[in-house]
């Protein structure tokens, strides 16, 4: 039953890209130049005019693109010309260092602000100011405090993943159940047994769930963050190649982007698999 | 005169009033004892305080007065001479029943082999009868499954008192049954010291040696000690064709549905003994009729 269903819908996504990317291919073999003598906007001089071939690349050269790049994503050609891979390492690189310090931060804090009601409310104030910031609006004092691109970026992200970390373990610490807090203090566990062995895995899924909401986040920020600052990365490759006018390359990397985001999510997916629980 | 194995004194719980007024207080002058090896059920309307009385008696709560006394030591937070079985089972969900057990052994004896801990367990979960599903977790066993485990956990720890909220409360009437039988088998075989809340009235009497009647709340009081006249083993299936059965059965119901109303906030110990007064319901019938 559910494997018919599955063939159903794996067919269903087939046609439905068959037909987009014919349709795609399509619209831009049928582009009609426009009519002689009418003035280029100035966006259209920008973009090398109108006349003279399609603004957008057709999906196959997309894809014959896609299959260059691939063939050798890790390829150094000069401090302007890496492959893909390389721009996306460097991304993934420091999206996870961010991230891993979002977490050596958020999480030991979370757990004191869910254990304590004191300190809940002595940090509120705090959280509810710095949480609704767009983490970009940090890069200029970083850049001026760090001074150094690379690293601002990851400041950045440390930043815009702090907050779900922090609030879900918080939350979910603060939800663990007053009865199995009695558990642990009737079998006499030390406060840092009954955190390990009773808090943090009852409070898990719920961390793991802000942690997955904090990788998503730091996907978006960091192609944002690395077009501000350039350097390398996927964000700076995306705007090189855009300033180059390669919209061939912009594609390719927006759906790069797309695909790395998705393989994130799904490793934190699975994690957030491994501590679920039912009750 | 020596003090019973635990004894509760004058034990009293109060609760701020909302904003300004007065305080309420639950219960007050409580005073009983439990002697090693027996089985003591509570039986009172419910906000009485028998949560509350075992919770302090656990550790888990302080009293505003009043003292609980256990083997000579007063009783100041938890310990693992005491072993809870909580309403709802209160397993940790994420291990399987015998982890769930393992985890109670593992923390009262951590100097133990990783074998020695596991047979440990073991035995108290085929005590309950569960051989066979030790590696289900506890969204895998039915209610009273879960109940089972949480009565292996605290009875593995071989605590010298075991508390017990309202175990089977929330079971259904057969299940209840089938566990009821157990307690009984295991109680027996491990001559365990419990103190039992419940609210059936048949359950107190088939697994009591004594059953304690409170009167209703605010300001509660352990009214009366009845003991129970009838003869062990007993049996859930001819319990109620044994001696002293319906004797005991109309004194507590006739306590819950009238007496516990006519006594509250009453001082019902001022006959300066602060003990209960200790009735046993045969007696008491002969004499009436
Ligand atoms: N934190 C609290 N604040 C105020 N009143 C409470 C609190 N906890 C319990 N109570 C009151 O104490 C009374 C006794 O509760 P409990 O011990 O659970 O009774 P029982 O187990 O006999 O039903 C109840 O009437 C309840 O309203
Ligand atoms: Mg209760």
């Amino acid at each position: 039953m559910l494997t018919t269903e599955n063939l159903k819908a794996a067919l269903l996504s087939v046609a439905l890209l068959i037909v987009l990317l014919g349709a795609w291919e399509w619209s831009i073999e049928g582009t009609v130049l426009p009519i002689g003598d009418q003035e280029l906007s100035e966006y259209e001089q920008l973009v090398g005019g109108s006349s003279g071939g399609s603004r957008i690349p057709a999906p196959s050269a997309v894809i014959s693109h896609a299959i260059t790049e691939l063939s050798d994503p890790f390829y150094v050609a000069g401090s302007n010309d890496m492959g893909i891979g390389i721009q996306l390492a460097h991304s993934v690189g420091r999206v996870f260092a961010g991230y891993s310090l979002a977490l050596l931060v958020a999480i030991p804090l979370g757990f004191l602000i869910g254990m304590s009601p004191i300190m809940y409310k002595a940090l509120n104030p705090y959280i509810q100011i710095l949480r609704p910031i767009s983490p970009l609006a940090w890069m200029p004092l970083a850049l001026f405090l760090i001074r150094d691109s690379g690293a601002s970026s990851i400041f950045v992200i440390f930043i815009c993943s702090i907050w779900p970390v922090l609030l879900n373990t918080a939350f979910g610490v603060a939800g663990v159940s007053r009865d199995l807090r009695n558990v642990a203090r009737t079998l006499e566990l030390s406060s840092l047994k009954t955190a390990f062995a009773v808090i943090l895995p009852a409070a898990a899924p719920t961390i793991l769930t802000g942690m997955r909401i904090a990788i998503g986040i730091s996907w978006l920020v960091i192609v944002a963050a690395e077009m501000l600052v350039g350097g390398s990365g996927i964000g700076y490759y995306i705007w090189n190649e855009w300033n180059n006018l390669d919209i061939t390359s912009v594609i390719f990397s927006i759906l790069m982007i797309g695909i790395v985001g998705m393989f994130l999510d799904s490793i934190l997916a699975a994690a957030t698999r491994m501590v679920q629980y039912d009750t | 005169m020596t003090k019973p194995f635990l004894y509760v004194e004058n034990l009293k719980k109060a609760f701020p009033g909302p904003r300004g007024q007065e305080p309420l207080t639950v219960f007050e002058n409580v005073n009983f004892g439990i002697d090693k090896g027996e089985f003591v059920c509570v039986i009172g309307h419910s906000g009485c305080g028998k949560s509350t009385i075992l919770n302090v008696m656990a550790g888990l709560d302080e009293s505003s007065d009043g003292y609980v006394f256990m083997d000579g030591k007063e009783v100041q937070g938890t310990s693992l001479d005491r072993g809870v079985v909580f309403q709802n089972h209160s397993l940790l969900p994420w291990k399987s029943a015998l982890a769930n057990v393992t985890f109670a052994v593992k923390s009262k004896w951590p100097g133990w082999s990783k074998e020695k801990i596991r047979d440990h367990a073991m035995k108290y979960i085929e005590l309950v009868g569960l051989k066979g599903s030790e590696d289900k977790r506890p969204s895998q066993l039915s209610g009273g499954m879960k109940q089972r485990v949480g009565i292996a956990r605290a009875f593995a720890i071989e605590p010298k008192m075991l508390l017990m909220d309202e175990p089977f409360g929330a079971l259904d009437a057969l299940t209840r049954g089938s566990i009821q039988d157990e307690l009984l088998k295991i109680c027996t075989e491990t001559k365990q010291t419990v103190f039992m809340i419940t609210h059936d009235v048949d359950e107190a009497i088939l697994l009591s040696d004594r059953i304690l009647l409170m009167t209703n709340g605010p300001h509660a009081q352990v009214a009366e000690s009845v003991t129970v006249p009838i003869a062990r083993p007993r049996k859930r299936e001819t319990l109620v064709r044994q001696d002293g059965y319906y004797e005991t059965r109309n004194h507590l119901v006739d306590f819950l549905v009238r007496r516990s109303k006519e006594l509250q906030g009453e001082y019902v110990q001022d006959d300066g003994d602060k003990e209960p007064e200790v009735t046993t319901p045969v007696r008491a019938a002969a004499g009436g009729n």
